[in-house]
């Protein structure tokens, strides 16, 4: 027991949390434009197999990170022209791109790499370490030898905040989200703040994929975001949308995996795997009416 | 009027079809493939035999009640994503049923176990449809939440409790051959569920248009504040239509286990409740429309093996065709662009 408030624990609780983290503060972002994004788990799977295909024609992991950036940006941008543009139903926008995505990548790595299912091995981006704060101590362990993922996310996260909440753009996103039309009243490029929101929550999804498949693995197999994508959006509902929330709530669904992992005790894996969703469940059915998200979201005004 | 919409409706869904035919087409050259192997092939597949189209048949039942049960709760205004929750949760309780039941006479059982099956899934759409209107929470992340609990639980009891002693998958023991679906070919998988989804799309086609429940559904999917005015329960309209729309669902689920698998397996459908929100898109939600785009859907589930076996693309290229499906069939307002670019040249 004695491991549970141990350096490797919160590392390993980090290590987990990296990739809803980035997922659910672009899901904050999408839907505080008032864009519904169910399309998270599609996007971050297109943003796996992108990292795994760009390292594998460059050679250069940083160019696979790229790669996974602008695919995942790519279907946000489509995303963002069905919902904006055509007024598609949002939910139904995003349950396709899940489909399409799932299906696509599985196409592309049977003619890529002709075997079903799973992708040759790429090499994996390299761990770094921050000369002068690695010397510190006690903290110091978390600035040697971590993926450059780490101090991305963390960068993102306080970024997001900041915007959201201290900037100008991010008190019109949030308007926008809760009254669009009185935000267009003030002359407020409504779509243009969706579009952009919309683009770069697909563009934070794929880095999030990018890192399931060329840092915690090195390779692309089918499937691999496996449920992340919404787990991701319910980090966002349970963190109120809002980047610090969407935060704390991944790093206590992480939290949770890395118990299981770290505890010797026999716990059937499907029980923890339920417990974001259970919690998520809970706190909406219970405090539904507090845990309000943006009040326009969904609705697409003609 | 109302004949001209229909045609109308129809004829996007076919455009829709046609564009996600076209694309595909596309991504496989680009790939590589030749798609009019591809697609000859997977026509062959799906009704190159007897046999085969049997297949096909058999491959559209879960598809017709899921299919169904997003139609069903889309006529009410509330937008079903819970249909793989509860065809897991259907295909458990009847699983569980039978089980229980064995060695008890064989119309008991199966009346049993599917009035079960029904009722797990009512129950998991009760929940979500009384949340929507009494806590006025979005009943597409409760029903998120709830397809992955019950997916896990499932999936818990079958790795656990019930697990088949010695079987490598986890699954439960056989419900016995005795209490199968009477197969209506012999050496295929289709079986009387088929009837039983052909039987429930007719129910729910007269339901909508005679009875006084389904008006008041309906009502309350075309304006709701209009039928609040005219003084239409809310909260009871709405616990129907998702009950109703997860005992679809549960049947799904139900069936599969009656029909094809004979046991609750991990994991087993290929996500079902999704398609089926593709099945009632492409068929605007209209019961009779729904027997052909399940169908649509089956096709290109049984021909895929096919296509995948000459062609050497990976049978998830109908994974593809069905997500651009699934895109162009809820964004009508493409297909008008098209058509109307067309028009003007």
């Amino acid at each position: 027991m004695d491991s549970i408030l141990s350096m490797e624990m919160l590392l390993s609780t980090l290590r987990m949390a990296i990739p809803l983290v980035l997922a659910s503060v672009g899901g904050t972002l999408c839907e505080r434009s008032g864009i519904i994004n169910l399309g998270i788990e599609g996007m971050m799977l297109s943003g796996a197999f992108g990292a795994v295909y760009g390292t594998y024609i460059s050679g250069n992991p940083w160019i696979g990170v790229l790669f996974a950036i602008l695919v995942g940006g790519l279907f946000g941008i489509l995303h963002a022209v069905l919902c904006i543009r055509f007024k598609t139903n949002q939910s139904v926008s995003g349950i396709g791109i899940n489909v399409f995505v799932s299906g696509l990548t599985i196409v592309l790595t049977r003619a890529v790499w002709k075997s079903d299912g799973m992708s040759g091995q790429v090499e994996k981006l390299p761990a770094v370490s921050i000369p002068g704060l690695k010397e510190l101590p006690v903290i110091g362990t978390l600035f040697t030898e971590q993926s450059p993922y780490l101090f991305i996310t963390a960068g993102i996260v306080l970024g997001a905040w900041f915007f959201m909440y201290r900037t100008k753009a991010g008190l019109r996103l949030r308007a926008i989200g809760d009254h669009p039309q009185a935000a267009q009243t003030v002359g407020i490029n409504v779509s243009l703040y969706r579009y952009v929101a919309v683009t770069f929550c697909g563009m934070l999804c794929g880095l999030a994929g990018g890192y399931l498949s060329i840092v915690q693995s090195n390779l692309f197999v089918k499937e691999m975001v496996a449920g992340r994508g919404f787990m991701a959006l319910a980090a966002m509902i349970l963190g109120g949308w809002n980047p610090l929330g969407a935060l704390c709530a991944s790093l206590v669904f992480a939290f949770a995996q890395a118990l299981r992992i770290s505890l010797k005790v026999e716990i059937p894996n499907q029980l923890m795997l339920m417990l974001p969703y259970f919690i998520t469940l809970f706190v909406l059915l219970f405090f539904g009416r507090k845990v309000k998200g943006p009040q326009a979201a969904g609705n697409i005004e003609e | 009027m109302k004949q001209k919409t229909v045609l109308h409706n129809l004829l996007l869904s076919l455009g829709a079809i046609l564009c996600s035919l076209l694309i595909a087409a596309g991504v496989m050259l680009l790939v590589g493939y030749d798609p009019l192997e591809a697609y000859s092939a997977l026509i062959e597949g799906a009704f190159g035999s007897k046999n085969a189209f049997a297949n096909t048949l058999s491959k559209s039942i879960p598809l017709l009640f899921t299919g169904l049960a997003v139609a069903f709760a889309n006529k009410g205004g509330i937008f079903n994503i819970g249909g793989e929750g509860q065809l897991y949760a259907g295909a458990m309780a009847s699983t569980v049923t039978a089980l229980m039941m064995q060695g008890a006479p064989r119309f008991l059982v199966i009346f049993c176990s599917f009035c079960a099956g029904m009722l797990a899934g009512a129950c998991v759409g009760a929940i979500i449809g009384a949340a929507k209107i009494k806590l006025q929470v979005n009943e597409v992340v409760v029903a998120i939440m709830l397809n992955y609990i019950i997916q896990y639980f499932t999936s818990y009891i079958v790795t656990y409790p019930l697990k088949q002693e010695g079987a490598m998958t986890a699954q439960t023991v056989d419900i016995g051959a005795n209490y199968m679906l009477t197969k209506l070919i012999p050496k295929t998988q289709l079986t009387t569920a088929l009837l039983v989804a052909v039987a429930a799309a007719i129910l729910l086609f007269f339901f909508f248009k005679k009875t006084r429940a389904g008006y008041h559904i309906r009502a309350v999917g075309e304006n709701k504040s209009a039928a609040q005015a005219a003084g239409i329960p809310m909260m009871t309209t709405a616990i129907l239509t998702m009950g109703i729309s997860g005992a679809l669902a549960g049947l799904a689920g139900t069936t599969e286990v009656f029909g094809k698998m004979g046991r609750f397996i991990d994991g087993f459908s290929p996500g079902f409740g999704f398609t089926g929100i593709a099945v009632a898109v492409l068929a605007n939600n209209h019961p009779m429309g729904i027997l052909l785009s399940a169908l649509l859907f089956g096709i290109l589930e049984a021909g895929s093996m096919k296509m995948s076996y000459s062609a050497g693309i990976s049978t998830s290229m109908v994974n593809v065709i069905q997500g651009l499906v699934i895109l162009f069939v809820a964004t009508p307002n493409i297909i008008r662009l098209i058509k109307r670019k067309k028009g003007e040249s």
